[in-house]
C-alpha cells in the first residue's frame, strides 16, 4: 500500500478536477431547472442523479488511489475483455434511447459502456506499448494496436453511435508521441484534408484540386532533391482519388440526411436557422447573448426557454456561455487547457512506458472531447453527440473520466516507485 | 521535439481559437443578443374590436359575437381520455389523432387549432371539463353577428387574410381578419382600427412574467370606428321580402342627399352563411350557383337595357336642345315606319295624336323615335355631331360611367357615342334611323339599377344629383369622400313637363297599379326586351319588368329603380314593388295588403327554368 500517497498527490490537478465537476453540476442544475425541482438531491432529476454519480466517482477514485500501482497494468487485458463483452451485450440487453442502443438500464439510471470502454482501451494501449517487444516500426505491432482500437470503435458504430466511435482516434496522439512514423501524421492530416475537400466541393472539382496539390508537391520536392521517383506520387494520387470517391459515396449513400445536414451546416453549404441548423444556431445565440459577464446563474433566457436542445448534455457549453458570459467560457477553456497540459507534462516525466502512454492517453481523450464538444457548441465542428468531460450531464461519462483522472493521479504519485 | 510538443501545441492552438471565437461571438458581434431577445421576449398583438354597423335610424345591423377555438400546445400534453374528448367535441378518434399529429408537426411549443369555432352547445361542456385535458385550452375569437339576415352583398363579410393579401398589404400578418366585399371591404381600415403591440418578458420556464422594459416598446391599438349607413334596414328587409323568388335589383335613394336607402339584389343570401366554420363550404356553394348568381350584386353590377324609362331622358334632351316643345305632337298609327321597310310597333291606337305628356304616360314609341331622330339630326348632315351632343347630355346624369359611390364593386353600363357607331358602320354610314332603338332605351344602351335610381333622383331634384353613397357617417371621423352636387346639362325648367308626364303615368297611364292614396307618385314603366344565346342561337326571353319612380312629386323623399328579370311588362312586377316600397318608406305601413301579398307570394322561378329545360318554350305569357 502507498502510505504517503496523500503527500505525493497532484493536488493542483485535483483542484482543477473539483472545480470542473462542481461547475458542471452547477450548470446541469441550471440547464434542467424547472418547476418540479424541489431539492438538488431529488433523484428523479438530472442534477440529483449527477450528484449521486459524483459521489460514486469519488468513492471509486479513492479506491483507485489505494490500489497498488502495478495492478493497472495487470488489470488492463481483463478490463478490455469485460469492456468488449459489455459492448456486445448491448445488442441483446441494451436500451434504445433516441435511436441508439447504447445503454444498460438499471431502475432509474442507465449506464453507457462506450464511456467505460475508453478507460479499458487506454489501459490496453498503454499496456501494449509497455511490452518489451513492442516496436511501432513493426507492422505486427501496428496491426495489434490497430485491432485494439478498431474493435470497440466498430462495435460502437453498430449501436449506432458514430460520434463516440470517432473518439478512439484520440489514441493517435500517444502513439505519435511514442514514435509512430511521421508518414502516419501526414496520412492523418491528408485524410482529414481530403475528407473536407471532397465534402466541400463536387467530386470532379475535388479531384482536380487533389491532382493540382500533388503536382505542386511533386514540383517542389523535385527542386529540393534531384532524384525523385514518380510512382509514389502516382500511387498517392490514385489512393487519394479512391478515398475521395469512397468518402463521396459514403456521404451520399450511407449517411442519413441528418448526418449530411450536420456536416453541410458547418461547411457553410446550407444555412437553415429553424430546421437542421437549429441546434447550432440556437447554441450560438445562447453563447453570443451572454456577452462579457453573462446573464447570471439561472437567468439564461435561451437556456430556460429550452431553445437549445440537449443543453444539459452535449450543449452544456452554451449554458456556460449564456449565464457566465465570456468570463465563464474563457475560464472553462483555460481550465481544460491547464488540465491537459498538466497531465501531459506529468506524463513526459514518466520513465515507465505503460504509465507514460496511459497518462498521455488520458490527456488525449480529454483533449478530443474538449475539441469536438466546445467546437460544436461554437458552430465550428459538425454536430457530434459527445459530452464535455466532467461538465456534461451523464453518469457514465463522469465516472469514466473520473476513473481516468484518478488512475493518472495514482500513476503520477508513484512516478518514482515500483518501476 | 515535435513529437513531445505536438499535443501541447495542438491543445494551445485549439484553446486560443476557442477564445477568439468567444471574443467574436460574445464581445464583438451584438446581433446574438438581439436574436436571444427574440426568443425571450414575446410580442402579442392587440386587436381592437371590429366596428359596429348601424342603419340610418341608428338601428344596429352588425355587431360582434365571441366564438371559441379549441387550441392545443403539444408540449404540455399529458395522457388523457381520448374517447371522452372525442365525445365532447363530436369527432371521430382517427380524425382527432390526425389533428394531434399535425399540431405536433407544426410545433410542439406553439398552439395549433384543434377545433375551430366550437358550437355554443359544445363550448359549455368543454369549458367544464377542459381541466382534465392538459395542454388544451379554449381561445376566444370574435366574429360578426348580424341582427337581421339581410343586405349580405351590401355589407360584405370578414375572413382570414390570404397569402395574396399579405403580399399586397404589409399591415396584415397570417391569421388576421380582413373585410371582403361591400362595406366591410371599402371601410376596412375604419372598421378594423389599428392593432397594437405588447411585448412581454418570458421567464426561465418560458412563461410570461410581465411587460418587457416596462412597456417601453408597446404600441397602443387605435380603436375601430362604427359606421352609420344610409341604408334603412326596415325598408331593405321589406324589399328583400318582396323580391323573394324573383331575380333583379332594387335601388332607392334619398334625392336630396344621394344617400342610398336600399340596395337589394335578388336572390341574395343569408350573411350568416359566411360566418364561422362552414364559411368556405358555403362560399363555394354560393359561387357555384351560376344560374341564380347570389354573389352577383344585381343592384350594382347587373347591366340591363333601361327600356321605356329612358324616354324621359330623351324628352329632357329634346327640350333642352329645343328640337321639340311640350306641345309638339306626333301621329302614331299603332307604330310608325322609320325607314324603308322598317316599322317600329307601338301600342297606341291607330291615328293617335300625342303631345309630350301623352307620349310619356302612354309610353308612345313613335313619339320618342321621332324626338330622338330630331336630336341626332339636329346638327344637319353630321349625325355624329348630334350623337355626341346626346351622349354628353346622357352622361351628365351619371350614366355610362362609374358613379363614384363607396362600395368596391360596380359596372359602368354603356352609352354609345358617334365613334362607337363609326366603328361598326364604316365611314359614318349610319343615320339616325339606324340607331333609333336608343330612343326607347333598347338598342346599345346598358344601365345598372343604381344608375337608374340615381337618374330618377336627378329628375326628382329637377336637374342635379348627389353622388350616391352608402355610409352616412363614421363615429369620430370624417367620410373619406366629399359627395358633391352634380348638376346635369338640362335646365331645371324642362323637368316640370316630364315630371307631369311621369305623374300621369301613375295616375292614368301604364302604372296605375302604383298609385298610392295620398301620395303623388311619379314613375315610368319599362318592358325590356332581352336575349340570351342558347347553344349559339340568339333566343328571346321574357321581357324584364322595369320601373323608376320618385315621390312625393313636389318634395321628393325617395327615388327608386326596380328591375325584375323576365317579369314581363313594367306594371306587372316592378311598378307594384316600387309602389309598395315607397308606401312603406313614406307611410311606414302598407294599406294595400292584397298587392303586398301578391308580390310576396308571386314567383318567377318557373320562368327562370325555361331556358335550361332543353325544350322549346314560349315567352311573354
Amino acid at each position: 500500500m502507498n502510505n504517503n500517497i496523500i503527500a505525493r498527490l497532484d493536488w493542483l490537478l485535483i483542484l482543477m478536477y473539483i472545480i470542473l465537476v462542481t461547475f458542471g453540476i452547477t450548470n446541469v442544475y441550471s440547464s434542467t431547472y424547472n418547476d418540479a425541482v424541489t431539492s438538488i438531491f431529488d433523484l428523479t432529476q438530472p442534477v440529483g442523479k449527477q450528484i449521486v454519480f459524483l459521489g460514486l466517482s469519488l468513492f471509486i477514485g479513492g479506491l483507485i488511489l489505494a490500489i497498488n500501482v502495478k495492478f493497472f497494468e495487470q488489470f488492463a487485458m481483463l478490463s478490455y475483455i469485460v469492456g468488449i463483452l459489455l459492448l456486445i451485450g448491448l445488442f441483446v440487453f441494451g436500451k434504445t434511447i433516441s435511436g441508439a442502443t447504447s445503454w444498460y438500464s438499471f431502475g432509474g439510471t442507465s449506464l453507457q459502456p462506450s464511456e467505460l470502454v475508453k478507460v479499458a482501451t487506454a489501459l490496453i494501449i498503454a499496456k501494449s506499448m509497455g511490452l518489451f517487444q513492442t516496436d511501432l516500426k513493426k507492422p505486427t505491432t501496428l496491426l495489434k494496436i490497430g485491432c485494439f482500437l478498431l474493435l470497440p470503435a466498430f462495435l460502437i458504430v453498430l449501436q449506432p453511435d458514430p460520434g463516440s466511435a470517432i473518439i478512439f482516434g484520440a489514441f493517435f496522439f500517444p502513439l505519435f508521441r511514442e514514435g509512430l512514423n511521421y508518414s502516419y501524421l501526414f496520412m492523418f492530416l491528408g485524410l482529414v484534408g481530403l475528407f473536407l475537400i471532397t465534402l466541400s466541393f463536387q467530386i470532379g472539382i475535388a479531384i482536380i484540386i487533389i491532382m493540382a496539390v500533388i503536382a505542386v508537391l511533386f514540383y517542389f520536392i523535385k527542386k529540393l532533391r534531384r532524384k525523385v521517383k514518380v510512382w509514389p506520387f502516382l500511387l498517392v494520387l490514385v489512393i487519394s482519388i479512391g478515398f475521395s470517391y469512397s468518402v463521396d459515396f459514403i456521404f451520399n449513400n450511407i449517411f442519413e440526411q441528418r448526418h449530411r445536414d450536420r456536416i453541410n451546416i458547418v461547411l457553410g453549404k446550407e444555412t437553415d436557422t429553424k430546421g437542421i441548423g437549429y441546434n447550432i444556431n440556437q447554441s450560438k445565440i445562447a453563447i453570443g447573448s451572454g456577452e462579457f459577464s453573462g446573464k447570471g446563474f439561472l437567468k439564461g433566457t435561451q437556456t430556460k426557454g429550452n431553445f437549445v436542445p440537449e443543453q444539459h448534455t452535449d450543449y452544456i457549453f452554451s449554458t456556460i456561455g449564456e449565464e457566465w458570459g465570456f468570463v465563464g467560457g474563457v475560464f472553462v477553456i483555460f481550465l481544460f487547457c491547464g488540465l491537459i497540459m498538466r497531465i501531459i507534462l506529468s506524463a513526459e516525466k514518466q520513465v515507465n512506458t505503460f504509465r507514460r502512454v496511459f497518462s498521455y492517453g488520458v490527456a488525449s481523450l480529454i483533449f478530443v472531447h474538449f475539441l469536438i464538444n466546445i467546437g460544436m457548441s461554437l458552430g465550428m465542428v459538425p454536430t457530434i453527440g459527445i459530452p464535455l468531460p466532467f461538465i456534461s450531464y451523464g453518469g457514465s461519462s463522469l465516472l469514466a473520466f473520473s476513473i481516468l483522472i484518478f488512475i493518472h493521479l495514482n500513476l503520477d504519485a508513484n512516478r518514482l516507485n515500483d518501476w | 521535439m515535435i513529437r513531445k510538443y505536438f499535443l501541447i501545441g495542438v491543445t494551445l492552438i485549439t484553446s486560443l481559437v476557442f477564445v477568439f471565437k468567444l471574443i467574436s461571438l460574445q464581445l464583438i458581434n451584438s446581433s446574438y443578443k438581439l436574436l436571444s431577445d427574440n426568443n425571450a421576449v414575446v410580442e402579442k398583438l392587440i386587436f381592437p374590436e371590429r366596428g359596429y354597423i348601424y342603419d340610418r335610424n341608428q338601428k344596429l345591423m352588425v355587431s360582434n359575437q365571441p366564438v371559441y377555438d379549441l387550441m392545443l400546445i403539444p408540449e404540455n400534453l399529458k395522457v388523457f381520455d381520448t374517447l371522452e374528448l372525442c365525445q365532447m367535441i363530436g369527432t371521430e378518434k382517427t380524425e382527432l389523432e390526425v389533428k394531434l399529429k399535425q399540431a405536433k408537426r407544426f410545433s410542439v411549443k406553439l398552439p395549433s387549432i384543434i377545433v375551430s369555432q366550437v358550437s355554443k352547445k359544445d363550448h359549455a361542456s368543454i369549458q367544464e371539463k377542459i381541466w382534465k385535458f392538459k395542454g388544451f385550452y379554449l381561445q376566444k375569437k370574435s366574429i360578426r353577428k348580424y341582427q337581421d339576415p339581410i343586405a349580405a352583398n351590401l355589407l360584405g363579410y370578414v375572413s382570414e387574410v390570404s397569402k395574396k393579401d399579405l403580399k399586397k398589404n404589409q399591415y396584415y400578418t397570417l391569421g388576421e381578419l380582413i373585410g371582403r366585399q361591400g362595406v366591410e371591404e371599402f371601410y376596412e381600415s375604419q372598421l378594423r382600427g389599428v392593432k397594437g403591440k405588447k411585448f412581454f418578458q418570458k421567464d426561465r420556464f418560458n412563461r410570461i412574467i410581465g411587460p418587457y422594459e416596462y412597456g417601453k416598446y408597446d404600441e397602443e391599438s387605435k380603436g375601430a370606428k362604427n359606421l352609420t349607413l344610409s341604408i334603412d334596414s326596415e325598408l331593405q328587409k321589406y324589399g328583400e321580402l318582396l323580391m323573394q323568388n324573383k331575380r333583379g335589383g332594387i335601388v332607392s335613394i334619398e334625392p336630396k342627399t344621394g344617400e342610398v336607402l336600399t340596395l337589394i339584389s335578388a336572390p341574395g343570401y343569408d350573411p350568416n352563411l359566411l360566418l364561422g366554420r362552414e364559411r368556405s363550404e358555403n362560399y363555394r356553394k354560393l359561387a357555384l350557383d351560376t344560374l341564380a348568381k347570389p354573389l352577383f350584386d344585381r343592384g350594382l353590377q347587373a347591366q340591363y337595357p333601361p327600356g321605356s324609362p329612358f324616354k324621359t331622358l330623351n324628352a329632357l334632351i329634346a327640350l333642352q336642345e329645343k328640337v321639340i316643345t311640350p306641345n309638339t305632337t306626333y301621329l302614331c298609327n299603332h307604330g310608325h315606319r322609320y325607314a324603308r321597310g322598317m316599322f317600329m310597333e307601338c301600342h297606341c291606337a291607330y291615328g293617335s295624336q300625342n303631345n309630350l305628356i301623352e307620349g310619356i304616360y302612354k309610353s308612345c314609341n313613335t313619339y320618342f323615335a321621332n324626338t330622338y331622330r330630331k336630336i341626332i339630326d339636329k346638327a344637319g348632315e353630321s349625325t355624329a355631331g348630334g350623337m355626341d351632343i346626346w351622349n354628353k347630355h346622357v352622361k351628365s346624369f351619371g350614366l355610362g360611367n362609374f358613379l363614384g359611390y363607396d362600395l368596391p364593386t360596380g359596372k359602368k353600363g354603356f352609352i354609345p357615342d358617334a365613334s362607337y357607331y363609326d366603328f361598326w358602320y364604316k365611314n359614318g354610314k349610319w343615320r339616325s334611323a339606324t340607331v333609333v332603338s336608343n330612343a326607347i332605351g333598347q338598342g346599345e344602351i346598358l344601365t345598372t339599377p343604381i344608375q337608374m335610381a340615381n337618374f330618377t333622383a336627378a329628375i326628382a331634384n329637377r336637374g342635379y344629383f348627389y353622388t350616391p353613397h352608402f355610409v352616412k357617417s363614421i363615429s369620430g371621423d370624417l367620410l373619406p369622400k366629399n359627395y358633391s352636387k352634380n348638376t346635369t346639362s338640362i335646365d331645371s325648367i324642362h323637368f316640370e313637363t316630364v315630371i307631369e308626364g311621369m305623374h300621369k303615368v301613375v295616375e292614368i297611364g301604364t302604372a296605375r297599379i302604383a298609385k298610392i292614396p295620398g301620395i303623388a307618385v311619379c314613375g315610368k314603366t319599362g318592358t325590356v326586351e332581352n336575349f340570351i344565346k342558347i347553344d349559339g342561337v340568339k333566343t328571346q326571353l321574357t321581357d324584364h319588368s322595369m320601373f323608376i319612380a320618385f315621390a312625393p312629386k313636389d318634395d321628393p323623399k325617395i327615388a327608386i329603380a326596380v328591375f325584375v328579370e323576365n317579369g314581363y311588362w313594367g306594371g306587372r312586377w316592378a311598378a307594384p314593388i316600387a309602389s309598395l316600397m315607397i308606401e312603406k318608406y313614406l307611410n311606414k305601413e302598407i294599406k294595400r295588403k292584397w298587392l303586398e301579398t301578391r308580390m310576396i307570394e308571386g314567383t318567377l322561378l318557373e320562368e327562370y327554368k325555361k331556358p335550361y329545360s332543353g325544350k322549346p318554350f314560349s315567352v311573354n305569357e
